[in-house]
């Protein structure tokens, strides 16, 4: 499904390197964890697979389903079933949140030649999904995050996500300030969506969010690199020693 | 005090072909105009009220000719909308395109048809809001359209009106020049709604003095036409009694000279008095929004909201005034400018301010300038939604508290597809 090979970045306006040779093969179906410090790199990964402003690909090649996404417009890679769940979701005052949806999901559904929704159908879709994830219709008519509590604004992610059904689906944080319940909510939202179809790539600090979201794969990313990969028990061993031993290990 | 020689002259040249005649109440306002600007001269650009603006193509003799512009197919704005629809080519009513001016409630009468009369409602506003709105800033081209404008309307709401009357403004000839005065009254307790819509002539020089009677409600929309090339400076007039609704709101696409002038005072308790102003402009696009808003009453509310998109070196000012007078105790200004410069070649310049004289007041006020939000932007499109529609949407939640001040849903509607049909001309 996804495939980065020796991926390095830096930011463009400055000589600041942050991806040092990132590899990593996400098949069809499964689902990925990264962990790693802070400042490691993980959100950067994260932007540079949706195509944000402000970063170099130096080095490296990205694909999707065999597709170079690198060199496709942002809009281009969300058509071609790239989704990235913000770990910090945007405000955008004046832009009410249903126009935002609708005008996503028939955006998408234009590029890939398929025909719009019809706002009759859209709404029903939309409600039926907010309300597994118990986002009001209140919440819905609001402009696009403003004045949404950290939970909500994830819950909100979760419902793009839900709504644009994408392939390669990419949480970044998307556990971080969820409350225990909201916690849940958002993994049987992301459990929902799981199929052979569809992969996951989550970004976490927290075992937590794994024993919801059970991961085919946990990798750690220190410094701009995956410094190690393996099953689940990686996790859990990040849990209880934290990173030091890792870190030392790879020097 | 003599004028200096060259204000003198440009005045002469300006007003050769004009006469201030009449006879009636109309004449002696028109005379008494024409005394004042004498007194005052024209505007230039070494005025301070003038500085972000220069008035050089108002004030000449003769319009610089601006070229006419097709809409294509594009309906008029407003179009859909029931009204009584008076209809003005160049600035000279065409009684032939208009609807016949009856609407129950209403009283509409063409200027002309006063001339030479003695007594008329209009007789205490024609002029005379005018001359109240000369106080502290002198607004010389509205005297002169006092002074010199034949063309117009007298309208009085008597009961709330059920429709809008719809001034339409058609431009058929590249040099014309056009003086428009409007006067309307409502009565306590009624209510009406104005439309305007065109360019009106190569060079328009407007006013409409509007005077709002206790727990009256008046509504107006207008939109200044496509066309490139030409001038406009309107004035505003507006006197709001208690308890009464004021509510102004203007759309400006394109024009080479735009300079709209409100002067509205709150005279009676509780008065509620809101303009508003969206401005798309493109390469030689100036427009130039200049209030003045006046608390004398208790427990009065303004707004002032206005907002500007511009690219390509198009020029965006804003001079807001919110003066409280001494005693207009809970006083609830506000005042927004704000603009979106789409590119670096842009500007926009803006004088916001406040002078207050009574102690227990809430007055707010705020001016920005910035570029589309980058972050919003890549939002919109790692969500799939085509930079260009990003951009589109982005722009209108920037113009959306402007719109918002229209109350009429089906109007707003009209002015927003009209945005969004103008950023999808000028994609960039
Ligand atoms: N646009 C930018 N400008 C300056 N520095 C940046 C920018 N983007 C990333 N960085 C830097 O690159 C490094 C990696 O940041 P990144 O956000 O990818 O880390 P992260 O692994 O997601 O961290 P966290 O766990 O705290 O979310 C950090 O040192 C960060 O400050
Ligand atoms: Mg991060």
């Amino acid at each position: 499904m996804l495939e980065i090979k020796n991926l390095h970045v830096k930011l463009e306006e400055e000589d600041k390197v942050i991806l040092r040779g990132v590899d990593l093969t996400i098949g069809a179906g499964e689902v990925h964890a990264i962990m790693g410090p802070n400042g490691s790199g993980k959100s950067t990964l994260s932007y540079v697979l949706a195509g944000r402003e402000g970063y170099e690909v130096t080095e490296g090649s990205a694909t999707l389903e065999g597709e170079e996404l690198l060199e496709m417009e942002p809009e281009e890679r969300a058509a071609a079933g790239l989704f990235l769940a913000f770990q910090y979701p945007v405000e955008i005052p004046g832009v009410g949140n249903m126009t935002f949806l609708r005008t996503a999901v028939n955006a998408q559904r234009k590029a890939r030649g398929e025909e719009e929704l019809s706002a009759g159908d859209f709404l029903k879709i939309v409600r039926e999904k907010a309300k597994t994830l118990k986002i009001d219709s209140e919440m819905l008519k609001r402009p696009v995050n403003v004045g949404f509590s950290g939970g909500e604004k994830k819950r909100n992610e979760i419902l793009q996500m839900a709504m644009l059904e994408p392939k390669m689906c990419v949480l970044d944080e998307t556990d971080s300030g969820l409350d225990v319940d909201a916690m849940k909510l958002v993994s049987e939202g992301v459990n929902a969506l799981r199929d052979q179809g569809r992969s996951f790539l989550v970004i976490t600090h927290y075992q937590r969010l794994l024993d919801h979201i059970k991961p085919d794969f946990v990798h750690i990313m220190a410094a701009g690199r995956i410094i190690k990969s393996g099953g689940p028990e990686l996790a859990l061993e990040v849990e209880t020693n934290g990173y030091a031993d890792l870190l030392a290990e790879a020097q | 005090m003599a004028l200096a020689q060259a204000k003198t002259d440009t005045l002469r040249a300006r007003t050769a072909d004009l006469s201030a005649g009449g006879s009636g109440w109309l004449g002696a306002a028109r005379r008494d105009a024409a005394a004042r600007l004498a007194a005052m001269g024209l505007p230039t650009k070494r005025d301070e009220y003038w500085r972000y603006t220069d008035p050089a193509s108002l004030t000449q003799a003769a319009p610089i000719p601006a070229a006419l512009f097709d809409a294509g197919d594009e309906a008029p704005v407003f179009d859909g909308i029931e009204a009584v629809k008076l209809v003005f080519v160049d600035g000279v009513f065409d009684a032939g395109q208009s609807d016949d001016p009856a609407l129950a409630g209403v009283e509409i009468t063409h200027l002309s048809a006063v001339d030479g009369v003695d007594i008329h409602w209009a007789r205490d506003i024609y002029g005379v809001l005018e001359t109240r709105g000369q106080i502290p800033v002198q607004r010389p081209l509205a005297t002169l359209n006092t002074a010199y404008a034949t063309e117009g309307f007298l309208i009085r709401a008597t009961a709330k009106a059920e429709r809008p009357v719809s001034f339409i403004y058609l431009h058929q000839s590249e040099t014309s020049d056009a003086l428009i005065h409007h006067c309307i009254k409502i009565d306590q307790g009624a209510e009406l709604t104005v439309l305007e819509n065109g360019p009106a002539a190569a060079r328009v020089t407007k006013v409409m003095e509007v005077e709002v009677a206790d727990g009256a409600r008046f509504h107006h929309i207008r939109a200044q036409g496509r066309d490139h090339e030409r001038r406009a400076v309107t004035h505003v007039f507006a006197r709001v009694g208690a308890g009464a609704l004021f509510k102004s709101f203007t759309l400006t696409a394109n024009g080479c000279l735009t300079r709209n002038e409100q002067v509205i005072e709150l005279v009676g308790d509780d008065g509620v008095a809101h303009v508003a102003g969206a401005a798309v402009g493109d390469g030689t696009f100036h427009h130039d929004d200049t209030v003045f808003m006046t608390h004398e009453g208790l427990r009065c509310e303004s707004r002032q909201v206005f907002k500007k998109v511009l690219m390509n070196g198009a020029v965006g000012v804003f001079q807001g005034k919110i003066l409280v007078k001494p005693g207009a105790q809970k006083t609830d200004g506000y005042q927004i400018s704000q603009s979106l410069l789409l590119d670096g070649d842009s500007q926009f310049l803006a004088k916001p301010e406040l002078e207050i004289y009574a102690d227990d007041v809430k007055c707010s006020h705020g001016s920005t300038s910035g570029a589309i939000d980058e972050t919003a932007l890549f939002y919109l499109q790692s969500r799939g939604v085509p930079k260009r529609v990003a951009q589109s949407l982005l722009v209108l939640a920037f113009l959306a508290e402007a719109i918002g001040e229209i109350e009429d849903e089906t109007i707003a509607e009209d002015i927003r597809s009209r945005l969004e049909g103008w950023l999808q001309r000028h994609e960039h």
